[in-house]
């Protein structure tokens, strides 16, 4: 394991919900991150960001971590969610509110 | 960076054979696209699964020289 999947490891799976992202929950540099941003504050979780446009060695480790080519990705109890259109997907049909309740994850 | 509309749809064929793909030009610049991709290959599959194939049908251009596709996917009905 190199040090970005031991880094990227501890920070799944010491965050409940954790999105890595480009830019930050209040100034997202870029509209799909802006968009899962939008989904989370919807729904009134208490999430982590990572901005992976400050750490050059996360931002290429999380694309092999899960095996997904974009950002921003979503984590909950450790396990990868899946990307932005995932999310939107699971929100407009109720299942990532389910999901994220059955996870023991309430709203804040 | 850009990319015309029907390579996307070819590669995805490529790695999809039975794949229908639907392209959308979001903001008409060829750089911004959504991706609707509708294959049996999916049947049974997680989203996320359905996902990574057809992101490995595009290969290392996802998150490069394409940067922005927005992507749904769907089984036949």
């Amino acid at each position: 394991m190199s040090d970005s999947n031991t880094r990227i490891a501890e920070i799944v799976n010491g965050n409940d919900v954790v999105l890595f992202m480009k830019g930050t929950a209040l100034f997202p540099q870029c509209g799909f991150s802006s968009r899962a941003v939008a989904i989370l504050d919807h729904l009134g979780v208490k999430y982590e960001t990572v901005d992976v446009l400050q750490d050059m060695e996360i931002r290429q480790g999380i694309k092999s971590y899960s095996d997904w080519p974009t950002i921003p990705q979503l984590y909950v109890k450790g396990e990868f969610v899946g990307g932005s259109d995932i999310m939107m997907e699971m929100f407009e049909a109720g299942e990532l509110q389910q999901f994220l309740s059955d996870q023991g994850i309430a709203a804040a | 960076m850009a990319m015309p509309a029907a390579e996307i749809e070819t590669l995805i064929r490529a790695g999809i054979p039975d794949a229908e793909v639907t392209i959308t030009d979001l903001a008409g610049d060829g750089d911004h696209y959504a991706a609707h991709v509708v294959s049996a290959a999916f049947a049974g599959k997680p989203r996320v699964a359905q996902h990574k194939l057809v992101y490995a049908a595009l290969g290392e251009r996802m998150g490069g020289q394409l940067h922005a596709l927005q992507l749904t996917t769907a089984v036949p009905n």
